[in-house]
């Protein structure tokens, strides 16, 4: 047997200089640095604010009562038609109102997207709606689109589009609901989407035209796809909006049928039946569809391209 | 869209402006088909706003423009079909390198397999094969430019606007690019405008060069005539003339001048009508021999040596004149700092111009030399009011 000699001690007073990058580094690298601080104060707002209550109106969901299951609450709602129908209605209404203020607004704010003669003016015209609130909106709406009395009817019975005895019917029923939350809600997608606009650099659209595309295809191929994550974004704003609409669906609407809107029926509960349980359940249930909707749409505005659109932002 | 060849692009008294300001002040300019014209001037006097109009992506605010017989500035840019390098690159963010160079073909209907052909060549072209499924995102400011030279060539366009097409390159690629943006040019027959502010790039691709100052067209001419006969000493400062000295004329005879000032005197080509008075002498730093006493005691003056710079062959010498005034010069010679040596310069290496540097910009009254200047543009008149 023979003894190895000792392998000579490695030099310790110089540290081997280390390849990796410093920790400072590595951590930047995974988005971990001191601007971190910046989200304190949402983090504070959002347990105080949505976690606390989200996770209290969980606990009193699943303690009925009137029976010891903690399911019986959610069983009941999508057992009682009366309940699970609100679903439906509420998605009827919301749904198009969203997509119509998203609709509406592209058009509009790509016209004024640039330098305008009149642009302030329009802008705060279009967005004055903000400042009313439902319930003045709901006010003139009573007014302007009264069957009998109001200036829309008379406009049409004057021009001989309809008679007295067939009046349009827009308030009391769905198409006033629609209405007022496309009033309500289109200045937010309005100021949104032309913000969206402002922030694609404007000289793509014009080497664009360079390249020989005519307007309509400069709009398909070039704003509208950089557009797009920006309308997934302002879409679902509008229809969270919509979703618990409350006020206009009782004032506009007919809120024991056709505008019998899921926010009525938690309303119901907790204010006609004291049922602080089943409210809590069926403002969960809300809370769940909403997520879903906005899950598919930003899904599909996970497959767009997001990056950056080379305007002033 | 527009056919392959032209034969004459003719602006008329094109003029354009934001608000009151004037930027492009009755433009007149003729380009035979196939003609590669720079547009030299400072940052601001109106470059990329002349490509604006030409590209049809800003209105006039006067004049017209015409494609031998076919009246242009009233078409959309779509319409047009003129090819163009934007200042800022302008590449669809969306889109990868192979769809923004081939966008262009799309847009004109070209079929799968021949844009594949002209858009790979395109692409080899500028260097970028190995690039073309990135989005413009990924790629270096340098990069990026090149994709936007390949989307405007690879349309094979009538004409391409290019504006500073290469200000973002590193100097190998610069001179490599160069090379090939003329050699694109002759072998498509591109008719070319091309913008910059380096005046090395002007003269080394140009058939022609407009130099502009605050929207108003100093000279029109080859290479040549500019760097041999600038007609004032705004145009001289761009090619080279880098000593530019306020002096006073104390003679002249024929087409020579005598200057006084500075404690020196020196003697070179009259630019324009004077006799005596104030002019501005311009002579270029390489003109100079540097430590060599000739045997002609004109225009030979005595130097002060302030700044050396090496320069490998050369040294680059920053120099103070007798009486003050900062001259620069380049000299093989060896001189080292606070020596005090003498320079020499031909007489016919000196201009002097009747008009400050500093004058408002006017296009110089014809002088006995300025004939060289002569081409099929009319010269815009001297401050035309608005
Ligand atoms: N939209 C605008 N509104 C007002 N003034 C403008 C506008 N665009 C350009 N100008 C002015 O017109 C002048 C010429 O601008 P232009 O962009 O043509 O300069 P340039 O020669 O291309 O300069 P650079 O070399 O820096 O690109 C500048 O003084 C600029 O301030
Ligand atoms: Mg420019």
């Amino acid at each position: 047997m023979t003894v190895a000699p000792p392998a000579p001690a490695p030099a310790r007073r110089h540290r081997p200089p280390d390849p990796r990058a410093h920790l400072s580094h590595r951590l930047a690298e995974r988005g971990i640095d001191r601007t971190l601080w910046l989200l304190l104060p949402g983090v504070v707002f959002l347990v105080a604010l949505f976690i606390y209550p989200l996770a209290y109106g969980l606990g009193l969901s699943f303690q009925p009562l009137k029976s010891t299951d903690p399911l019986y609450n959610y069983k009941q709602f999508f057992t009682d038609h009366l309940q699970r129908d609100t679903i439906g209605t509420t998605l009827r209404i919301s749904l198009p109102a969203a997509l119509v203020n998203v609709i509406a607004s592209v058009p509009i704010a790509y016209r004024m997207r640039g330098r305008m003669r009149g642009k302030r003016f329009i802008t705060t015209m279009l967005v004055i709606p903000i400042t009313l609130g439902t319930v003045l909106t709901a006010d003139g709406m009573l007014k302007f689109f009264d069957p009998a009395g109001g200036w829309f009817n008379k406009t049409l019975f004057a021009l001989h589009i309809r008679t007295p005895d067939q009046p349009v019917l827009l308030i009391n029923n769905y198409w006033g609901v629609v209405i007022s939350l496309i009033i309500s809600g289109f200045p937010f997608a309005f100021l949104l989407i032309l913000s969206y606009l402002s922030g694609i650099d404007p000289s793509l659209d014009a080497a664009a035209s360079t390249l020989g595309a005519s307007p309509r295809r400069r709009f398909w191929q070039i704003t509208f796809p950089l557009l797009a994550p920006g309308l997934a974004i302002t879409f679902c704003l509008t229809f969270v909006l919509a979703f618990s609409v409350f006020p206009s669906a009782y004032l506009v609407g007919n809120p024991t049928s056709t505008t019998r809107v899921i926010s009525i029926a938690a309303y119901e509960a907790r204010s006609v039946e004291t049922n602080d349980s089943k409210a809590s359940t069926i403002a969960l249930i809300m809370a769940v569809i909403e997520l879903l909707v906005i899950s598919v749409v930003l899904f599909g505005r996970g497959r767009l391209y997001r990056g950056s659109t080379g305007g002033k932002g | 869209m527009s056919d392959r060849r032209f034969d004459h692009l003719r602006l008329e008294q094109v003029r354009r402006r934001f608000g009151d300001k004037v930027v492009l002040d009755d433009l007149n300019l003729q380009i035979a088909g196939g003609e590669f014209v720079a547009l030299l001037g400072p940052s601001g006097c109106g470059k990329s706003t002349a490509l604006n109009c030409l590209a049809g992506l800003l209105p006039l605010s006067g004049g017209s423009i015409w494609l031998d017989q076919r009246r242009v500035d009233t078409q959309p840019p779509e319409k047009r079909g003129f090819g163009m390098v934007f200042q800022n690159y302008a590449l669809f963010p969306h889109m990868s390198v192979r769809r923004n160079v081939g966008f262009g073909l799309a847009m004109r209907g070209t079929g799968r397999q021949e844009t594949r052909r002209r858009v790979d060549e395109a692409l080899r072209l500028v260097q970028l094969t190995p690039y073309a499924d990135r989005l413009p995102g990924q790629l270096s400011g340098g990069q990026q430019q090149r994709v936007a030279i390949a989307r405007a060539i690879v349309i094979e366009p009538p004409l391409v606007l290019m504006d500073e097409p290469l200000s973002n390159l590193d100097a190998a690629l610069r001179l490599d690019m160069r090379t090939e943006i003329r050699r694109l040019h002759q072998s498509l027959g591109l008719t070319t405008i091309y913008v910059t502010h380096d005046q090395e790039e002007a003269l080394s691709l140009a058939d022609r060069l407009v130099v502009l100052r605050e929207g108003v067209v100093q000279q029109v001419g080859t290479p040549e005539e500019l760097y041999r006969s600038p007609v004032n000493p705004y145009v001289a400062s761009f090619m080279g003339y880098r000593n530019l000295l306020p002096m006073t004329v104390t003679g002249r005879n024929g087409d020579e001048a005598t200057v006084h000032g500075f404690g020196i005197e020196l003697t070179g080509m009259a630019r324009g009508r004077f006799d005596t008075g104030p002019a501005t002498v311009a002579v270029r730093p390489e003109d100079f021999v540097v430590g060599v006493e000739p045997a002609n005691p004109q225009n030979h003056i005595r130097i002060a040596v302030e700044v050396v710079e090496y320069h490998g062959r050369e040294q680059a010498i920053q120099a103070r004149l007798p009486e003050g005034e900062v001259l620069r010069l380049r000299s093989s010679n060896r001189v080292s700092r606070g020596d005090t040596v003498s320079a020499w310069v031909r007489h016919d290496h000196v201009l002097v111009f009747g008009e400050q540097l500093d004058g408002p910009p006017v296009e110089v009254a014809a002088g006995p030399s300025a004939g060289v200047a002569a081409n099929d543009s009319a010269p815009s008149t001297a401050g035309a009011p608005s």
